[in-house]
């Protein structure tokens, strides 16, 4: 029974993964941009919350709307002022870019806010639970965040398969020159993409911080996570990476339960294990050229 | 005035130069065919007025307006529709996404999806396919049926044939005319002289980027197309 609790526990953290991972699909998937500052923008998240929270004394889930739109702005004037730029000169500097962005980030929260721990207090929601059996129990929170991460990609994918700008996302990702030949503004378009990644890593960056507490540095660990889950489930396929987060968070649960450090490194041998009988991921996307 | 200037166009890649001081008008409603052998810079002709290459604003103009210094996403929303040699289709999208995806400019005119599928309709058949799965005639006729779907004033069309059946061939050329009497202006680049001639009202042969001949279709003879094509 307890192996069942770990499993659903790693189902429910996988959904926190897929939720974070989501953005940074995304944008690999549309620019094939790899964005290193990824677990850092989710920081700024969580701190963004902090601030609006702390003075109002509100819910942080009451924040996220807030979050999510300052994250945008940042998103598309970062990719319009900066990320264009290094597109342009080839597939290395926009990686060192994303990387320098990384190290900016961090220093700045450093600076702004200690690197003391801090924590987002969402209030009895956090320790309540379904309580399903003596012991099997589903966290609130963490069903909370699962769900959300499904209602995310849902929406994502109905706007990637439905609706006008969806579409120009697609060709754009299948072939840029050609999609500019339709009318489509690749630049805007890009910036568009970021400001959608960099919503969803609103949502991602407040409940992380809901569920456990962080500090400037945490970025890079987290970014790892995002890998893990984006590639195991296959570049460029959304509900892959829902998939591939749950699996990473079920072989972290299940590594932990054998034994406490066990966690990350059971997360981290299945992704290797993945990569070498899969390279290309579960879900990838098979487009014949 | 003419629907599209080129005035003195020399255009290459780095260090290599496809076009010397090009000068060419087309004519609305006219069919233009640019023939030429390989490297005579017919594509990085196409290429400068869809404006994938670009240049001083005035050496293009459309309309009368300069645009050589436009980038080739706000010359679709003009009037000039380029399908490239290659096609480049959207392989992930099926026929119908690729097709809506022309029309991303919402330039509004005849052509919609449902008259496209008319002109082709081997596209209605397969509007579901993903596009990745469609043979070269069919990943063709896409292209061209993409192209359509921003209403240009000026189609232009790169390397038709390459790489097709004849008869295939003979099938997309077969539209044009249609394409012509919606009031398209249409500019046919061609290595099948045979084809270009069919269809066009007009020819201009390029060699090694530099204009060597034009004139009506009907007044050229073939030996002089012959020589303007080998430089004889």
């Amino acid at each position: 029974m307890a192996w069942v609790n770990d499993i659903i526990q790693g189902i429910l953290l996988g959904g926190l993964y897929a939720l974070f991972a989501a953005g940074l699909s995304l944008i690999f998937g549309v620019m094939r941009l790899v964005n290193l500052a990824h677990g850092d923008l989710s920081l700024l998240a969580a701190y963004a919350a902090l601030v609006i929270v702390g003075p109002l004394d509100i819910n942080p889930f009451l924040s996220i709307l807030a979050v999510m739109l300052l994250l945008a702005v940042f998103g598309y004037v970062l990719q319009r002022g900066l990320l264009n730029h290094a597109l342009d000169a080839g597939p290395l500097p926009p990686i060192l870019a994303t990387f320098g962005l990384s190290v900016v980030i961090q220093n700045l929260l450093l600076e702004g806010f200690s690197a003391d721990s801090k924590g987002l207090d969402a209030g009895r929601i956090e320790h309540q639970a379904i309580t399903l059996s003596d012991q099997l129990a589903i966290g609130w929170f963490p069903l909370i965040t699962t769900l959300t991460a499904v209602v995310v990609l849902l929406g994502l994918s109905l706007f990637l398969g439905r609706t006008r700008m969806g579409r120009a996302f697609r060709a754009t990702s299948d072939n840029q020159q050609a999609a500019q030949l339709m009318g489509i503004d690749n630049r805007y378009l890009y910036g568009l993409a970021m400001a959608i990644s960099l919503a969803t890593v609103a949502i991602a960056g407040v409940f992380i911080g809901i569920r456990t507490t962080f500090s400037p540095s945490v970025g890079p660990a987290r970014l790892i996570f995002a890998y893990e889950s984006v590639i195991m489930g296959g570049l460029g396929s959304l509900w892959g990476t829902l998939v591939g987060g749950m699996l990473l968070g079920v072989a972290q649960t299940l590594g932990s339960h054998l034994s406490p450090g066990w966690g990350v490194l059971a997360g981290n041998l299945l992704f290797l294990a993945v990569l070498a009988f899969r390279p290309q991921g579960l879900f990838a996307k098979q487009v014949h050229e | 005035m003419s629907l599209l200037e080129l005035a003195d166009i020399s255009a290459g890649y780095g260090s290599f130069q496809a076009l010397f001081n090009v000068s060419l008008s087309v004519e609305e409603g006219e069919t233009l065919a640019i023939i030429g052998a390989n490297g005579a810079g017919k594509s990085t002709l196409l290429k400068t007025i869809a404006g994938l290459l670009r240049t001083a604003a005035e050496k293009v103009r459309f309309d009368g307006r300069p645009i050589g210094d436009l980038p080739a996403f706000e010359r679709v929303s003009l009037g000039i529709a380029l399908v490239p040699e290659g096609r480049w289709i959207f392989p992930s999208l099926s026929v119908h996404e690729n097709l809506l995806v022309g029309a991303h400019s919402r330039r509004t005119g005849a052509w919609t999806t449902d008259k496209v599928y008319e002109l082709f309709p081997l596209l209605g058949r397969i509007r579901d396919h993903q596009a990745s799965s469609l043979s070269g005639g069919e990943q063709q006729t896409l292209a061209i049926g993409r192209g359509l779907m921003s209403n240009p004033r000026l189609l232009l069309l790169d390397e038709v044939s390459l790489g097709l059946a004849p008869i295939v061939v003979a099938e997309l050329y077969r539209a044009i005319p249609a394409i012509a009497a919606s009031g398209t202006t249409v500019l046919v680049v061609e290595q099948d002289i045979g084809q270009a001639l069919k269809v066009a009202d007009r020819v201009a042969c390029l060699l090694e980027g530099s204009v060597a001949l034009q004139g009506l279709a009907g007044e050229i003879t073939r030996e002089q197309i012959s020589r303007a094509y080998f430089g004889m």
